[in-house]
Parts: C-alpha cells; sequence; structure tokens
C-alpha cells in the first residue's frame, strides 16, 4: 500500500499558512503585526517537517514519483519563506527619508484636500471645528499609503 | 484625520467597510503629501506615487507636537503611544 509522506504535506500546508496569515489576520494585532513573531515559529516547524519529507522521500522502497515530487515541493516552500523574509524585513524599509517632513515644534503646512463627500477641508479648519461642541484639543495627521 | 492617494470614493468605502467616523482626505495629486516630503516614488499600483506612513499630532496653534516616521511600513505607531503623546496638548 501506497504511504502518504506526511510530513512533506504537512510541512507544506504549515507555509502557506505561514504565509497567508499575516495579512489576514496576524496584522490585526499590533504585537504580531509589527514583528511576525508567530509567522517565524511557524516557518521554522514547516522547514523542519519539510526536510523529515524530504528524507523520507528518499528512503529505500519509495517510488521514483515521490523522488521527484518532494523536491518541488520543497523549492516551492523554500521560495515562499525566503519572500516573506524579503517583504518582511527587506523591502518594507525601503522608505524615502523624508527629511523635510516637518519637525516637532515646527509649523505643520496648511493644506486643504477634499474628504469623502467631496467637500474641501483644510488643516485649519480641522483645528477649529468643535467636535461635540467643545472645541478640538489637536489634530492626529495620519498619512497611510492607501489602497491606490 | 487620514490622509492617502485614494479617491474620495475608495476612502468612502473604506470608511463603511470599517466603520471609521474620523475624517478622511483625499490627496490624488499628492498636494499635502509633497508639502510634508512624505512621497513614496512608485510605490502604488501601476508605478504611481503614494504616501509613506507618518503620523503627526498637531495642536490648535498649528504646531507639530509628536511624530512618529516608521523605519518599515510594516510597522505603525500604536494607538497607546498616541495617547500618551495627546495627554501633552491643552
Amino acid at each position: 500500500m501506497k504511504k502518504i509522506n506526511w510530513p512533506l504535506w504537512l510541512g507544506f500546508a504549515i507555509t502557506i499558512f505561514a504565509f497567508l496569515s499575516y495579512p489576514l489576520l496576524f496584522v490585526k494585532w499590533e504585537t504580531t503585526r509589527d514583528f511576525p513573531w508567530i509567522n517565524l515559529p511557524l516557518f521554522m516547524l514547516a522547514l523542519v517537517l519539510l526536510f523529515i519529507g524530504l528524507r523520507r522521500a528518499f528512503a529505500p522502497g519509495r517510488r521514483l514519483v515521490s523522488k521527484i515530487v518532494a523536491p518541488m515541493i520543497a523549492t516551492v516552500c523554500v521560495l515562499v519563506v525566503a519572500m516573506f523574509i524579503f517583504v518582511a524585513f527587506i523591502a518594507s524599509r525601503w522608505l524615502p527619508a523624508s527629511t523635510g517632513a516637518p519637525q516637532v515644534n515646527q509649523k505643520a503646512p496648511e493644506f486643504t484636500l477634499p474628504d469623502t463627500n467631496n467637500k474641501p477641508v483644510s488643516l485649519t479648519e480641522l483645528l477649529t471645528r468643535p467636535i461635540n461642541n467643545q472645541p478640538p484639543k489637536g489634530v492626529l495627521l495620519v498619512y497611510y499609503r492607501g489602497y491606490w | 484625520m487620514a490622509i492617502s492617494v485614494d479617491t474620495p470614493a475608495e476612502s468612502r468605502d473604506l470608511c463603511e467597510k470599517a466603520g471609521y467616523t474620523f475624517t478622511f482626505l483625499s490627496d490624488a495629486n499628492l498636494d499635502a503629501i509633497r508639502r510634508y516630503d512624505l512621497v513614496h516614488a512608485g510605490q502604488g499600483i501601476g508605478g504611481h506615487d503614494i504616501a509613506r506612513p507618518a503620523e503627526f499630532l498637531i495642536d490648535t496653534k498649528g504646531t507639530v507636537r509628536w511624530r512618529m516616521l516608521t523605519e518599515n511600513y510594516w510597522v505603525r505607531a500604536r494607538p497607546s503611544q498616541i495617547l500618551e503623546a495627546a495627554k501633552a496638548l491643552e
């Protein structure tokens, strides 16, 4: 009877889960978003399982097809892990220096931009418009990448 | 309030989906993004310029009281950091 190489396929499944669970799940909590605390150990576990799976595939008595499929699966997984590490630790740091961004104690440059109803809104307006009949204490300006 | 290159309609969709009630401004021409030196060239879909993530706390006189320019866009200001900085406002 043909025996399934379960460490190989479990390693593959964990690799895919570790990759997808960052954007779909762990990005929701600041601790697991700022650093992939859960994803990296999952990748480590997956790589160990894949290594065991590869050794099994090349054990005596395995069919030729498992000797072909196992290295292919393992290669795909290593590429997925490499891509994750590249995006998380290298590409995400490619940011402009922004040396001309306003410093603490400097004046924030004024601007007027359309809001979600296409109504122009200025920074001055946000700093003076009452919220719940109370004057605002300030404004938090959040620039984000957007979804383009 | 939040600023990105997204259109007003895209931001409205986001607000409805996520339940955000604060102000979202659309800076498709990178007007304010350029004035704050936050342009991240060619990073959008199709090579469009977008904003790099950044947060500024501004007092009623229009002065920057706190800011965060992350070095890694996976890392953003946490609500606890912002609330701590906001304590100094009056």
